[in-house]
């Protein structure tokens, strides 16, 4: 597997605008400890793969970065907006985030075409005529313009993930957060929505991925974060984190991740 | 060493499915004859069918009276439909004043055509229609039916009864009850304890009380404690009565298709940045309702015949105002076709709401899968 360099952050200007701010970011289930003291910082335009075992709290990092989780201690501040219990607050960062979920969640009563539209219409106020023709822009990115009249149960899965993220890119979000997007799909079917993360990775899209692709990791991560038990264990630029991983931890889970 | 290698290299064409047993014999043979035992069941059930229905055929329509203005019409032995024939207007209008009986077809008629354009598909403007029957047409039925004002005569509402005050009370509590159902519904799931406790208490209550119970106090046992110039309409105060009753039931039913909704609908909804309203009315509910017209449904038709125990406040609905018909010593005697006549209204606006609910079910089908 080569490692695509071009991509990475060493040869891109990465801007200094902080994106996504966590800042010892703590969270209990009831007893259990699931976030211990999570610090990470991203900046506008960078691509973050989040990694690990399962368990290891990384959906829930993410799950809170749009309140879908709350976390009890430390602060998350997203495009300058620290996030607190006011629901205005949330409101706005949910706006600015998009968010692709493992099983797609589309909405199955609504075509292909009003799912991407249902935001745009209700949150943005954009008018019913503009929301339509940007919508089919995104599908046409996402290749699936074709579908638009569907509904999402007479879609493949591959495709249906596709359209979940074009229903995020219609927000014109800040920030993209993937949430295992291809763990739910078939083989044959990664790939397809792996070149759209890819494309959207390539115009810029701050992204924060939580995924099994290392391949993806390799491409196109400008940093890749390692988390176990609730921690971040380690993080580092793709090729010194797969080729010389410090971690014993680190070095245990690539070694079965990667020995197939 | 055995050689494990295969490949296709010329694919299968398709085929057309195997050639089943189709067609009316087929079907027979497969379902009613296919040994001893089924055809002896089969023909056996056949004589208990011929020896049921025949009876009962002659005497609804071979051997019945149709026609006549008195009980000495039925001569022929069979159901003496005069009976009904001659009190039908009471039968549908109670004793509302001849002259007046136009505004009840009129309202009727108003909401009929409102409904059809509704549930007919491909008509333009329904948003506006459904605003119209929801918002303005319950003013316009109140003062076309109720009158006193635009130079129409007040009928009080005593004065009202029969299929026409059995319709009334169905609609207004199927209208009423949804919506508070579906409020109370949400609230008994909201994460607010005084929202939650308030909505929680309240369904509890009312379901744990039969609704005769609740139309007496509101017929009896209210006037006895508000003061009398506070005192208001009979009919009003059932109407009340039975929509608090129902939305309780009403509000199980939707909870019950709420729980069914996945969590993954909700949490794409907010991080979509729909507010708790938008992400119910857009997402949850749309999915919920269709879920739920089965359960929907069966407390509409359960209700719609439950407006039928308001006969023991004194209000003349469909059933009371037959049962004080039979009384009538000049038509003593004609129970059955009074009855019958009752439960053949109540069947067909029943299997008219089923019917309609399961073609929507089929409507909102949109593909496999709830994800």
């Amino acid at each position: 597997m080569t490692t695509n360099t071009t991509n990475s952050a060493a040869a891109r200007e990465l801007n200094d605008e902080l994106m996504v701010e966590l800042r010892g970011v703590n969270k209990w289930y009831g007893q259990f400890h699931v976030l211990k003291d999570v610090n990470l910082e991203v900046r506008k335009g960078e691509r973050i793969v989040i990694c690990g075992p399962s368990g290891s709290g990384k959906s829930t990092t993410i799950r809170c970065i749009n309140r879908l989780e709350e976390h009890q201690k430390g602060d998350i501040i997203v495009g300058g907006t620290t996030l607190n219990n006011d629901l205005k607050n949330i409101e706005t960062i949910r706006r600015e985030v998009g968010m692709v979920f493992q099983h797609f969640n589309l909405f199955p009563h609504l075509t292909v075409l009003e799912n991407c539209c249902l935001a745009p219409i209700w949150v943005r106020k954009i008018p019913r005529k503009e929301a339509e023709a940007m919508a089919m822009k995104y599908l046409e990115r996402v290749k699936i313009q074709d579908q638009a009249l569907k509904f999402p149960g007479q879609l493949s899965g591959g495709q249906q993930q596709r359209v979940a993220i074009a229903r995020s890119l219609c927000m014109n979000p800040q920030v993209m957060l993937f949430d295992e997007p291809t763990s739910a799909l078939d083989p044959e079917m990664i790939k397809e929505v792996l070149d759209v993360m890819i494309e959207l990775a390539q115009e810029g899209m701050t992204m924060i991925c939580v995924t099994h692709e290392m391949g993806f990791a390799k491409t196109v991560a400008d940093r890749v974060i390692f988390m176990d038990k609730g921690q971040i264990i380690e993080e580092n630029d793709p090729h010194n984190f797969f080729n010389h991983p410090q971690s014993e931890r680190t070095q245990l889970f690539l070694s079965q991740i990667l020995q197939h | 060493m055995s050689n494990l290698s295969k490949v296709r290299h010329d694919m299968l064409p398709n085929l057309p499915p195997p050639a089943s047993s189709v067609g009316v014999i087929g079907w027979m043979r497969a379902n009613l004859f296919s040994n001893i035992t089924n055809s002896v069941l089969t023909l056996f059930a056949l004589y208990l069918l011929y020896i049921l229905l025949t009876p009962t055929i002659s005497w609804v329509f071979i051997n019945s009276d149709w026609t006549g203005s008195s009980r000495d019409a039925c001569t022929s032995g069979g159901a003496c439909w005069v009976f009904v024939a001659n009190r039908f207007d009471q039968f549908m209008y109670g004793f509302y004043p001849e002259a007046e009986i136009w505004r009840i077809n009129l309202t009727f008629l108003l909401l009929v055509a409102q409904v059809l354009w509704l549930m007919l598909p491909n008509l333009p403007y329904k948003g506006m229609v459904a605003a119209v029957v929801l918002l303005v047409f319950p003013i316009l039925a109140y003062f076309l039916l109720y009158g006193g004002s635009f130079g129409l005569e007040v009928v009080e509402t005593h004065k009202w009864g029969g299929l026409s005050l059995t319709l009334v009370l169905a609609i207004v509590g199927i209208v009423a009850a949804l919506p508070f159902g579906v409020l109370l519904a949400l609230g008994r799931r909201s994460e607010m304890p005084i929202v939650k406790s308030f909505c929680v208490v309240y369904i509890e209550f009312w379901r744990g009380i039969p609704l005769i119970t609740v139309l007496f106090m509101a017929s009896v046992m209210l006037p006895l404690f508000v003061p009398e110039e506070m005192n208001f309409d009979k009919l009003l105060r059932a109407m009340i009565g039975i929509v608090m009753f129902q939305s309780a039931y009403m509000a199980e039913v939707v909870r019950g298709g709420l729980q069914a909704i996945p969590k993954g609908q909700y949490e794409a909804a907010q991080a979509l940045g729909l507010n708790y309203w938008k992400m119910m009315v857009f997402v949850v509910l749309p999915q919920a309702l269709k879920l739920m017209i089965p359960g929907i449904v069966n407390t509409f038709i359960a209700l719609f015949k439950d407006t039928s125990l308001v006969l023991i406040i004194g209000l003349f609905d469909l059933l009371a105002i037959v049962q004080a018909g039979l009384t009538d010593p000049k038509w003593l005697g004609f129970s059955v076709e009074g009855y019958a006549f009752v439960a053949f209204v109540f069947w067909v606006f029943c299997f008219g709401m089923s019917k309609y609910s399961q073609h929507l079910e089929n409507r909102f089908h949109t593909g496999h899968g709830s994800r």
